[in-house]
């Protein structure tokens, strides 16, 4: 009796452990964004990782845009066009609302490079300005295996077709007007039914139920601080879907998003 | 107080409607028509990015016929195919009419073959291939290809979503008590592959 509960169980666990397995091996994982710099491959050294660094956190200090690099080990089969928006939209780079993100994808493994370009930054890097810092800046240094050159060669350009018009586009987005937020909405809506609600109870009350007036008028004018504490929770729970908070003063993705836009090469 | 008591008095009726409202926003009521704008938006990305394509084309067939023009045949092709699929007219009603949605999307197929065509025809010119201009072009229709791409994949998600909810506990509920209107969306069915432009290496 107990070995055959302990079988069952055995075979549950292996069951749901078999199908975790197979459904990871579907979808694509990506990896950890550690900084603006995400080394996968490790073709990478320290200085250059540590001077690219600085010079994508002062992109973003003095635009708001971010620009991250990233070498992976393998592009687990499927193309660098597939897998690069997809690993845009999984770190949401890019402000929420402009979707000002650009990432720059080197797969040494499979010899491709990818300028993947969020809708935000599609106007000054178009898909041709990055086909040709692809093809003059990065492929050419990528042939002789200077990895830290192309890169950083390509970074810096990126950041130049991006500058040229920044403060058109950011004159763009200032007049844009932001979204409301949906949490604020919420806890407006809520804190209004509450209100109604309040006002039809304390109407009832006034008018007598069925108990002596004294000790029910007392108790119900007592009842009403309660509902005021119930918003705010609701409040809370309704504004923490809105925007991505930076977490514990690392980089994280500012909740940007991507169509498909950039240029590939490979080499 | 005692929920018994409560029950009893009628002070608690406006209680219980609140709640109840509170209950059935929780229960998906709101699931179908947001689902249903969700997949309209993302339609209209993929018109978009059609549309792109299609005000690419002129700038790349003049370019082309610079260099090759007694590819007339091809170069023909492709401008009719354009006209042919900018003629078909296209809104968020397209989603839910069958006849409609099939006539567009084997006009974009067509339109991608010819596109396809042309593009195998210049490998045979390489002052073509090396020109500037062609090349910006080229990367501009690449990156439009893959726009189309990414946004006809955005569009096949949020259509599973919405015809899941439309099939499925609690939304089949509501779809024949407040949602009667609600049809099923199209989705693409030739797949992205086969609408892929074909690639020479040489």
């Amino acid at each position: 009796m107990l070995s055959r509960f302990r079988a069952v169980r055995g075979g549950a666990i292996l069951g749901l452990l078999l199908s975790v397995v197979a459904f990871a091996a579907y979808a694509l994982t990506f990896p950890e964004l550690t900084g603006r710099v995400v080394d996968d491959a490790g073709i990478l050294d320290p200085s250059t990782k540590a001077g690219l660094e600085r010079k994508l956190a002062e992109f973003e200090t003095k635009t708001t845009g971010q620009l991250v690099v990233v070498t992976l080990k393998s592009l687990q089969g499927t193309s660098i066009e597939d897998y690069g928006y997809q690993l845009g939209r999984h770190w949401q780079i890019g402000q929420k609302e402009k979707n000002t993100g650009a990432l720059l994808i080197v797969a040494p493994n499979e010899r491709k490079v990818r300028i993947e370009v969020g809708y935000g930054f599609e106007g000054t890097l178009t898909d041709a300005v990055s086909k040709l810092i692809i093809e003059n800046s990065i492929i050419p240094r990528l042939r002789a295996n200077d990895f830290a050159g192309g890169i950083g060669r390509g970074v810096d350009d990126i950041i130049q077709a991006v500058s040229v018009d920044s403060e058109d586009w950011k004159a763009r987005a200032a007049k844009q007007r932001p979204d409301e937020e949906p949490g604020l909405l919420d806890v407006l809506v809520l804190l209004f039914f509450l209100f109604i609600f309040f006002m039809i109870v304390r109407s009832v009350a006034s008018r007598g139920g069925g108990y002596t007036q004294t000790g029910a008028g007392a108790r119900r004018g007592s009842r009403g601080p309660i509902f005021i504490p119930i918003p705010g929770s609701w409040g809370s729970s309704g504004s923490s879907w809105s925007g991505g908070f930076p977490g514990g003063g690392g980089f994280s993705g500012g909740g940007g998003s991507f169509g498909g836009g950039g240029a590939s090469g490979s080499w | 107080m005692s929920l018994s008591v409560c029950i009893l008095r009628r002070a608690c009726i406006p209680l219980f409607t609140v709640l109840a409202g509170l209950l059935l926003s929780g229960c998906g009521v709101n699931n179908l028509p947001t689902y249903d704008e969700t997949a309209k938006a993302k339609w209209a990305d993929v018109q978009n990015q059609y549309q792109r394509r299609a005000d690419l084309i002129p700038n790349l067939v003049e370019t082309v016929k610079g260099y090759a023009a007694q590819e007339r045949e091809v170069l023909t092709e492709v401008t009719e195919a354009r006209a042919k699929a900018s003629q078909i007219k296209v809104d968020a009603s397209t989603v839910t009419d069958p006849a409609k949605f099939k006539e567009y999307q084997d006009a974009q197929n067509a339109l991608t073959g010819a596109l396809g065509r042309l593009l195998v025809t210049v490998e045979r010119y390489p002052d073509l291939k090396s020109n500037q201009n062609f090349l910006a072009l080229q990367s501009q229709l690449e990156g439009t290809e893959n726009r189309i791409s990414v946004a006809r994949r955005d569009y096949i998600d949020s259509v599973r979503t919405y015809n899941t909810e439309l099939k499925t506990f609690p939304g089949v509920i509501w779809a024949s008590t407040l949602y009667r209107s609600y049809k099923p969306m199209e989705t693409f069915t030739v797949a992205e592959d086969v609408t892929k432009p074909p690639t020479v290496k040489f």
